[in-house]
């Protein structure tokens, strides 16, 4: 192919030549960086045991301290912070009286469960449809069963402010990032930085700013949460099709009525998809913001795991699944409502609207008014079935199975892991910098060279550089894990409907369910290890690049498949030489969000025998004297995903595919 | 219907009046510090791979110049790339113009500030796009009525005035249907209708018609004629489609590279390329169908007889075929009373029987 | 359209039908409210700030503090759920009245009690803490000698993991703990490499596993633990502890002290000297007492209300020795 272009069109230009060059060139790399550490082993790795500290960790403390000292006496804290939690407080509190906590002197809350569901099954029509209405009060009827109704409640009280608050800030601050380039440059590190510094590293001093209590537990959640909302408001309207744009200029509209009339319409179905991420990642929080006092459902699975009590985490955990798929559902349908709203007959809805409005609010009368309607009922009970359950497949898969899977995390660990970690912690970090730096360059060019060298010069920095040379080999490790399982799941679920309606609810289950209630039996598969850690970043990451390679094979344009068929492919040349090529895009979008969402189970990893940066985070939030260095490790976290990522997205745009996740 | 019976049929634009639109030295450089391309002749005589390799700039719209008249359908003509597009965008400064004037109405446009520009985009000037352009949640009424909307018209106005256009361009029936629910030709009517409420003096056309098929896009330029013959605005027209140009325009400005390459009628594009690019362009065009005798008579000879019938010289010559056919002597080419030339079969047959091979 | 309409009038109708019957059903039940007792029982004792630490062990005396300052006393509980750190940090808020089972933890002390002076020791819990290494029980019966720390080097290839290196490995847990036992590996000159479990469930899980499947495993453990009542560890003798053997943690050679578990609250709430403050400042029992209730809680599952109640009721005398006197 190369040779006919070359006799047609005469020597390729640079850009070609240099293209096919570069795995040559990294491939040299490479060999270079091999030879160096079998010379200079064990010379220069800056080792930190895990008890000693720097300056900078020192300081750092020093600094946390100085905060906290003046929280009585600075008037930032006066009025800023203690005005700022008072008002959400005020929220958060109000919603609590409604759905979660006896309020107003009444020994029940506001809304029973019937107002509760119903108003649920409501919105859920109103906004989704009747299979999602359905879905809801399934959902929210199985909270009641599997007695779990007021943590339920306190969970939905405590995202819904969250979520609140997130939208409230987020969606303005997208649409300025939408109309402005400058103010998106300027945002994007700040949101990579809310989205992979560990919570771990803020709760304490959130705590300290903003007391134990609701707002310390919404302020943790809505770090998490609000990122997306701000990037796919501002995706949606930086995508908005110019044609529109333009034609809305050329009749005079002003900034304001192009932003009302074109690009908030246009954009809300992305911005809705915000709305749905948003959603979710406040919920994914429920089980830390549970460490700070937060109620709810996360503080069960807490409580369980004290005790190793699988089951009733496992319970609670189901509802924390639930409650996702419900909402997600739900606001996915508002999200296709809002694209395809339903043309015919707005008078029937209209009357629908009013007749079923009537019923709800007889029904929030009810339970307001009559304890049956108020308090769930307690008569069917399947909570404890279910933990009984859980504990009993738990306690089959670590007395059968553990014999098999311990050789395979052996095997996994030495004939992958450790090769590698040893070439990254045994180096010199000079040459290790060096070859990040040269790899960068190569792939992604000068700019992300640029970004890597700064990057490496900060993870000196922190003073935890063997950590983060531990932790980046166990997060490569566990994204090429993640990528094969998201090609070989993916392009299943892509090729067939069937087995993407059945395994798609697995998927959100993985990735919803705290990950301390799967953690416990792989403890007992693969003992505390760092193997633990990569199997729980996987289970948390694969679901993601499953959905988006699948979505990305289902993209391929059917003509093309069509041709691709009749030339006579086989299922196996139709992947790897049509579909797979084609979703190269989705392929590469799948292996940055899967770096992203491993790296985010780096401290989960410190749980359960990761060690490394994990556990230096961990251990910061645990003992006061290690802050700084937990601080530090956060840091490293974030650096490391932001070169890995800036790395990645380099080398797609390079190698001819747009640019992930920046249209425009 | 015929090209000729189109066009003849057609208000005449008021060549003598003062040019609605007059632009000068119009242009548009993309790039890194374009301002200095414009200023500096050396820079501005460069090719444009030359001006890319020198300052890494493209010039889409290179020195401009041409008056468009009131009731004028003025076609600017050019394949892709040839900066066409950005030329119109130029006019209504969508795309800010780097030098150079466009005086309209006597105001040069360029001088305007941003609130005197949205007020002659919404009330002077509208466009029609390639791709349309329409909003996808608002109904067909609504996306007509939505230029009025933004100027503060209030709604039962609006609403009368959406009507009222929609049927003008024969869209009866489909005000409350949403433009997803219509064919490409329709939206495009929508669009039409959407640059017709605001009751403009001028209406830009940017390839409007090349989105859609063959017979649709013919149904769609037959429509503009009958609009243009109806209500009567001066239009600006963009296209790549020669027969189009030919088919609509009054006058076509070839572009080529961002320069003009000719301006005038479509008999003279035809008759006198301004040189081979033009000439290679206009090859296949049926000439029958656009020459007018004035371009193939020839003067009269000694021994002509002179009392065969007479014939204006901007007929065309495939309307003249039977009537210099049925003569049995030259016929005459008479304007005001003088004898220009005659035109016997044998220059019918040289035009008829096309272009000549190179 | 005809039909539409009166489609629409029936669906409209239909859902105000069942709202009416709802209502109408809806309203033989009993009434919110009407059987409760809004009055508070007792004014003088106020609420009380317990913060929970997350271990059994520190529930069970929570549990039983709590229960006794609302049905003696008449206090309002609020527990609060919150690491160590988060606890001390609310001495200084005024979010946190009392922690009531305190290990060690000297640094906190000098930063709340001495320098910060927000945080006072209000006694021992009376229970004894105990930290070292312990292995599981069929090792101890296996290899009788493993015990003593001399012999541990002999049995360092039995320790060896995926993880450890090469080296035998010592398990350790949440990182809350306090540890020595890297300055303890090198100082002693053993051949084994600490790993991080990083919790305390990972451990737990890890000593599970090792007695369930005979598989070797040394790690750090702590008593009094409910995990200890289901498992017995044996502990590894290390050279034994004597006053100022671990003045200097990078020296440390010797055995970790027995910890006695005490109790500190808020100055605040020391100052105000209330019933409540008399209660957690009297308050001992026994790792034996402790244990019963964590079992009660850990094992067979008991809210840790009806642990506390369980216990109380079974040990009025010593509940009675509690209650402020006056």
């Amino acid at each position: 192919m190369s040779a006919t272009t070359t006799a047609v069109a005469g020597p390729p230009p640079v850009a070609l030549r240099r293209r096919l060059n570069r795995p040559f060139a990294v491939g040299v790399v490479l060999a270079v960086w091999l030879v160096g550490w079998a010379l200079l082993r064990g010379r220069d790795t800056l080792d930190l045991s895990p008890a000693s500290l720097t300056p900078l960790h020192r300081w750092l403390n020093d600094v946390n301290d100085a905060v906290g000292a003046s929280r009585t006496s600075s008037p930032v804290f006066r009025y800023v912070v203690n005005e700022l939690r008072a008002a959400i407080d005020t929220l958060v509190v109000f919603l609590q009286g409604l759905i979660a906590e006896p309020s107003y002197g009444r020994p029940v809350p506001v809304l029973g469960w019937l107002g509760v569901i119903a108003v649920v099954a409501y919105a859920a029509w109103a906004l989704g449809n009747w299979r999602v209405t359905v879905l809801a009060v399934g959902g929210f009827t199985l909270f009641g069963l599997q007695g779990l109704w007021q943590e339920s409640m306190h969970t939905l009280a405590l995202t819904l402010s969250a979520v609140g608050v997130s939208l409230l800030v987020g969606i303005p601050l997208g649409i300025w990032a939408g109309l402005s380039d400058r103010f998106h440059r300027l945002i994007t590190p700040v949101l990579d930085f809310m989205q992979t510094m560990p919570t771990f590293v803020y709760l304490a001093p959130l705590t300290l700013l903003f007391m134990i209590g609701p707002a310390s537990a919404t302020i943790a959640t809505l770090v998490y949460a609000m990122p997306p909302a701000i990037r796919l408001t501002a995706h949606g309207i930086r995508t908005v099709p110019p044609a529109a744009l333009e034609a809305t200029e050329s009749l005079g509209a002003t900034r304001r009525q192009a932003l009302t009339t074109v690009l908030l319409p246009l954009a809300k179905r992305t911005i809705v998809l915000g709305v749905n991420q948003t959603i979710m990642a406040a919920l994914s929080m429920a089980t830390i913001a549970a460490l700070i006092d937060a109620p709810g459902l996360g503080k069960t699975v807490i409580k369980a795991l004290q005790t190793l009590d699988v089951g009733t985490a496992f319970n609670a955990g189901l509802a924390i699944v639930v409650m996702a798929v419900v909402l997600d559902r739900v606001t996915t349908a508002a999200g296709v409502r809002v694209q395809h709203p339903p043309r015919r007959r707005p008078g029937v809805r209209r009357l629908l609207l009013g007749g079923f409005g009537v019923a709800t609010l007889v029904c929030c009368y009810l339970s307001y008014t009559y304890v049956w309607a108020a308090e769930f009922p307690t008569g069917v009970a399947l909570g404890p079935e279910l933990s009984r359950a859980a504990a009993s497949v738990t306690t089959w898969a670590q007395d059968d199975l553990s014999g098999v899977t311990r050789p395979f995390k052996d095997v996994i660990t030495v004939a992958l892991l450790n090769p590698f970690q040893t070439l990254l912690t045994g180096s010199p970090w000079w040459l290790v910098a060096a070859v990040v730096v040269g790899i960068a360059a190569l792939l992604g060019g000068v700019r992300v060279a640029l970004v890597a060298t700064v990057c490496v010069a900060a993870l000196v920095g922190t003073g935890l550089w063997r950590d983060s040379m531990t932790t980046l080999a166990m997060t490569i490790v566990a994204t090429v894990l993640v990528m094969a399982l998201g090609l070989v799941v993916g392009v299943w679920m892509g090729r067939s409907p069937r087995a993407d309606r059945v395994i798609r609810p697995v998927l959100d289950a993985a990735q919803t369910m705290p990950a301390f209630v799967y953690l416990i039996p792989f403890l007992a598969l693969f003992a505390a290890s760092r193997f633990t850690a990569i199997a729980a970043g996987v289970v948390f990451a694969a679901p993601v690049a499953i959905k988006i390679i699948a979505d990305g094979i289902r993209a391929v344009p059917a003509a093309t498949v069509e041709a691709a068929t009749a030339a006579g492919s086989s299922s196996w040349q139709m992947i790897t030489k049509v579909q797979l090529p084609m979703a190269r895009q989705s392929l590469t979008l799948a292996a940055n969000q899967g770096l992203i969402y491993v790296l985010s189970m780096v401290v989960v990893g410190g749980l359960v025998g990761a060690g490394a940066l994990g556990y230096d985070v961990v251990a910061g939030f645990s003992q006061g004297e290690l802050y700084g260095k937990g601080l530090a490790a956060g840091v490293a976290i974030v650096l490391l995903g932001i070169m890995l990522d800036r790395i990645a997205r380099g080398a797609a745009q390079r190698s001819g595919g747009v640019p992930v996740g920046t249209p425009r | 219907m015929t090209t000729q019976t189109a066009a003849s049929s057609r208000r005449a634009p008021a060549r003598d009046a003062a040019p609605v639109i007059t632009v000068r030295g119009l242009w548009k450089v993309f790039g890194p510090d374009p301002s200095r391309v414009p200023r500096s002749p050396e820079l501005a005589a460069l090719s444009r791979r030359e001006l890319m390799a020198r300052t890494g700039c493209t010039a889409a719209v290179r020195e401009v110049a041409f008056d468009v008249a009131p009731g004028e359908v003025f076609v600017v003509m050019g394949l892709s790339g040839s900066g066409k597009s950005t030329l119109v965008r130029c006019l209504t400064r969508l795309v800010e113009p780097t030098a150079g004037e466009v005086v309209f109405e006597g105001e040069d446009i360029l001088r305007a500030d941003a609130r005197r520009l949205r007020e002659l985009r919404r009330r002077k000037f509208s466009m029609v796009f390639q791709h349309f352009g329409l909003l996808p949640y608002r109904r067909v009424l609504e996306n007509v009525g939505y230029g009025l909307e933004i100027r503060g018209t209030g709604r039962a106005e609006r609403v009368r005035r959406a009507m009222e256009v929609i049927e003008l361009v024969g869209l009866d029936g489909y005000a409350h249907a949403y433009p997803d629910e219509l064919s490409g030709g329709m939206q495009q009517r929508v669009g039409l209708a959407r640059a017709l409420a605001g009751d403009p003096d001028v209406l830009f056309f940017d390839e409007p018609f090349s989105a859609l098929d063959p017979l649709i896009r013919r149904d769609m330029q037959n429509e503009v004629i009958r609009l243009h013959r109806e209500v009567g605005k001066t239009m600006v027209f963009i296209t790549h489609d020669l027969s189009e140009a030919l088919k609509l325009g009054d006058r076509i400005l070839i572009m080529r590279d961002g320069r003009m390459v000719q301006t005038g009628t479509g008999d003279e594009l035809v008759g006198a390329p301004a040189d081979d690019y033009v000439r290679d362009f206009v090859r296949d065009v049926p000439r029958a169908d656009v020459l007018t005798l004035r371009w193939i008579m020839r003067p009269p000879r000694p021994g002509d007889v002179l009392d065969g019938p007479e014939l204006s010289p901007d007929v065309v010559v495939r309307d003249a075929v039977r009537d210099v056919l049925a003569a049995d002597r030259p016929v005459k080419v008479v304007a005001d009373g003088e004898l220009l030339g005659v035109v016997a079969a044998e220059q019918l047959l040289a035009v008829l029987a096309g272009p000549e091979p190179r | 359209m005809r039909r539409t309409i009166t489609r629409t009038v029936r669906l409209t109708g239909v859902s105000i039908t069942t709202a009416a019957a709802l209502a109408l059903a809806g309203c033989g039940g009993a009434k919110v409210g009407a059987d409760d007792d809004a009055a508070a029982r007792s004014v003088d004792c106020g609420t009380v700030n317990l913060a929970v630490n997350p271990w059994v062990g520190y529930e069970a005396n929570a549990a039983v503090i709590a229960y006794v300052a609302e049905t003696e006393l008449g206090c309002k509980v609020t527990k609060k759920d919150l690491k160590e750190e988060i606890s001390w940090q609310g001495f200084g808020t005024g979010e946190v009245d009392a922690i009531v089972e305190n290990w060690g933890h000297e640094d906190l002390k000098k930063k709340y009690i001495d320098e910060q002076k927000t945080a006072v020791a209000a006694g021992s819990t009376g229970v004894q803490g105990v930290i070292g290494w312990y292995v599981p029980p069929w090792m101890a019966q296996k290899y009788p000698d493993i015990t003593d720390w001399k012999n541990l080097n002999k049995y360092a290839s039995l320790f060896k993991t995926s993880e450890s290196g090469g080296k035998g490995q010592l398990l350790d847990g949440d990182p809350s703990f306090v540890t020595n036992d890297e300055a303890l590996v090198k100082n002693l000159k053993l051949n084994y490499k600490v790993v991080y479990a990083g919790s305390e469930p990972a451990l737990i899980q890890a000593f599970r596993q090792a007695e369930a499947k005979k598989t070797p495993l040394m790690g750090y453990f702590y008593d009094p633990q409910w995990f200890l009542s289901e498992l017995q560890l044996v502990k590894v003798n290390l050279p034994p502890y004597t006053q100022g053997c671990d003045a200097d943690a990078e020296k440390v050679a010797c055995d970790y002290p027995k910890y006695d578990l005490d109790k500190v609250v808020s100055k605040k709430f020391a100052d105000a000297n209330g019933p409540a403050y008399q209660l957690i400042k009297n308050f001992t029992w026994t790792n034996a007492d402790q244990n019963v209730v964590a079992k009660y809680i850990a094992e067979d599952k008991m809210s840790p209300q009806d642990a506390a109640k369980k216990w109380v009721e079974a040990n009025r005398d010593k509940v009675k020795a509690w209650l402020p006197k006056s």
